[in-house]
C-alpha cells in the first residue's frame, strides 16, 4: 500500500468535485477510482475485496439512487467493510448532518471546497488508524480462528459464555506416541504440520472451528461461534473429508517407506456453552458442556471398535439417509452414567 | 471583473494547488454541467421534486464555491436552504436570477481560463 499509495475510492454525484478530489488525490500518490452515486460505490467496494480492495473511501452526502448517509449505513451493516475508513467530504447544511456522519462510523468530516493540506492530513490519518486496525485483526487472527476473529469484532470480547446448539469434534492420531518414539523431533512436527494442514482445510472448509490443539489432538466446534443451518451434516462431511485427505497422506507416506497414520474422530450434538475463559489478559474460545464431554468419549471409543468416524444418536437423527451408518447399539461409556447409542460413519 | 463574480483569491488558491493546466479542463467541465444542473433544477421545480430540487442547487453551490464564484453560490444556497416554495412564481424568479449570475460566472471564468 505504502510504495503504491493507497486505494481510494471517490463517491461524489458533482462531476468537478470528483476530478478535482482525484486529481488532488493522485498529486499525493494515491491510485483513485470514482463513483457518481452511492449504490455504484458500494458496488465497487465490494467487489474489490475479492482482488484489490480500497483503503479509504471518500464519500459525499447529497447523492441520487443512494446517498452518503445510505452508504455509511450499508457500511455499517458489512461485516467485510465495517472496518473501511470513511472520510465525508460535503457542503451540506446543517450541524446535525455531520453529527449524523459520524454517528454513523464516518471517520472524518471536511467541509467542501476540499483544502488540499487538510485532506492530505486526514487521509493519512485515516490510513494510519486502519493499518493498526489491519494489524491487530491480523495478531487476533493468528492466535485465534477468523470466525472468532470476526465474533470478537462483532460482539466485542467478553468473558463468559451463552449457550447454543453445536456439534463438537474431537481428532487425534492412533498410536502417535509410539510413532514419536520411532522418529527424529523434526520429521514429527513435519508430519504434524501437514496432518493439521489438511486438517483445518477439511474442518474449516465445512464451516467448523478449531479451538484447540494439543499434541496430535484437536477439537473443532460446529454450529459457534457462527451459527450453521446444518451443524451435524457439517461436522459428518467435515470428517469424511479428513478420512479422505489421510488415506492420501497414507498413500504418500506409504511410498516412502513409512507408516499409515490412523486417526479417530468422535461427534457428538447438543447444547454447549461456547465463550471466552481465561482472564482479561489471556483468553481462549471454548465451548463447555456435556456434548463436549461425548464427543471426547466418542474419540477415545474409536480406538476400541476400530472405525474412524463415530457420532452420537442426536448428530445420527439430523443426518441424511444418505450418509452411511452403522448402529453399534448402547454403549457404556467412561464417565457416563448410562449407555448411549453410538453410530458409526461409513465411507 | 466584478470580485463577487470570481474571488481572485480562491482561483488563485485552486490553481496553486491543481495546477493552471487541469483548473482549465475543471472550468470546461464546470461549463459543460451547470447549463444541465439548472434545467434540473427548472424540471425538479416544474414537477415538484423537492429532493431533486434541493440536490441541484446544492450541486450548483458546491461547484460554485470550488472556483470562488460567490455571488452564484449564494444564490444556490439560498434555493438549497429555501427547498420548493408554494409559490412557484417565487422560485421561477430565484432560478432565472441565478441563470443571470451563471451567465456572468461563466464570462469570468472563460477570461480567467484563456489567460
Amino acid at each position: 500500500m505504502s510504495e503504491r499509495g493507497a486505494r481510494l475510492l471517490v463517491a461524489d454525484d458533482n462531476k468537478v468535485n470528483r476530478l478535482l478530489l482525484a486529481r488532488s488525490l493522485e498529486q499525493q500518490g494515491h491510485r483513485v477510482a470514482l463513483a457518481e452515486n452511492g449504490r455504484i460505490a458500494l458496488d465497487m467496494l465490494r467487489q474489490a475485496l475479492h482482488s484489490d480492495a480500497f483503503d479509504l473511501l471518500l464519500l459525499d452526502i447529497e447523492m441520487p439512487e443512494l446517498d452518503g448517509f445510505g452508504v455509511l449505513e450499508q457500511l455499517k451493516a458489512d461485516r467485510a467493510l465495517r472496518g473501511l475508513p470513511v472520510i465525508v467530504t460535503s457542503c451540506v447544511e446543517g450541524l446535525a448532518n455531520i453529527v449524523r456522519c459520524i454517528e454513523l462510523g464516518a471517520e472524518d468530516y471536511l467541509p467542501k471546497p476540499v483544502n488540499a493540506v487538510l485532506l492530505r492530513a486526514r487521509i493519512n490519518a485515516g490510513l494510519e488508524k486502519k493499518r493498526l486496525r489491519d494489524q491487530q485483526q491480523e495478531l487476533v487472527r493468528r492466535f485465534a480462528t477468523a470466525e472468532v476473529a470476526q465474533d470478537m469484532a462483532q460482539s466485542g470480547f467478553a468473558l463468559g459464555g451463552r449457550r447454543v446448539q453445536a456439534s463438537v469434534m474431537f481428532s487425534d492420531i492412533r498410536g502417535f506416541t509410539s510413532m514419536v518414539e520411532q522418529q527424529s523431533p523434526e520429521e514429527t512436527i513435519e508430519l504434524l504440520n501437514t496432518y493439521y494442514i489438511l486438517m483445518f482445510d477439511a474442518i474449516n472448509s465445512h464451516g467448523g472451528v478449531v479451538n484447540q490443539m494439543v499434541g496430535d489432538g484437536l477439537m473443532a466446534v460446529f454450529g459457534a461461534p457462527l451459527a450453521l443451518a446444518d451443524p451435524c451434516g457439517c461436522a459428518v462431511r467435515a470428517a469424511l473429508e479428513m478420512s479422505e485427505s489421510v488415506a492420501l497422506f497414507n498413500a504418500d507416506r506409504q511410498a516412502e517407506g513409512k507408516p499409515p497414520l490412523k486417526v479417530g474422530i468422535g461427534i457428538a450434538t447438543g447444547d454447549v456453552v461456547a465463550g471466552y475463559t481465561g482472564t482479561q489478559q489471556r483468553a481462549t474460545y471454548t465451548c463447555i458442556g456435556d456434548t463436549v464431554n461425548l464427543a471426547a468419549r466418542l474419540e477415545a471409543y474409536t480406538k476400541q471398535v476400530q472405525r474412524m468416524i463415530l457420532i452420537d444418536a442426536a448428530t445420527h437423527a439430523a443426518l441424511s439417509p444418505r450418509v452411511r451408518t452403522d448402529a453399534l447399539g448402547p454403549v457404556q461409556l467412561k464417565g457416563k452414567a448410562g449407555p448411549v447409542d453410538v453410530f458409526a460413519v461409513d465411507r | 471583473m466584478n470580485a463577487s463574480i470570481i474571488d481572485a483569491a480562491t482561483y488563485t488558491e485552486l490553481q496553486e494547488s491543481a495546477g493552471a493546466d487541469f483548473v482549465a479542463e475543471l472550468v470546461d467541465t464546470f461549463l459543460e454541467e451547470t447549463p444541465a444542473l439548472l434545467d434540473e433544477l427548472r424540471s425538479a421545480r416544474r414537477l415538484g421534486d423537492a429532493d431533486g430540487f434541493r440536490r441541484a442547487a446544492h450541486s450548483i453551490k458546491s461547484n460554485s464555491q470550488t472556483f470562488g464564484a460567490l455571488a452564484l453560490g449564494a444564490l444556490a444556497r439560498d434555493i438549497e436552504l429555501q427547498g420548493l416554495h408554494p409559490d412557484m412564481a417565487v422560485d421561477l424568479h430565484a432560478i432565472a436570477a441565478l441563470q443571470a449570475a451563471y451567465a456572468d460566472a461563466a464570462a469570468a471564468l472563460k477570461e480567467l481560463r484563456d489567460v
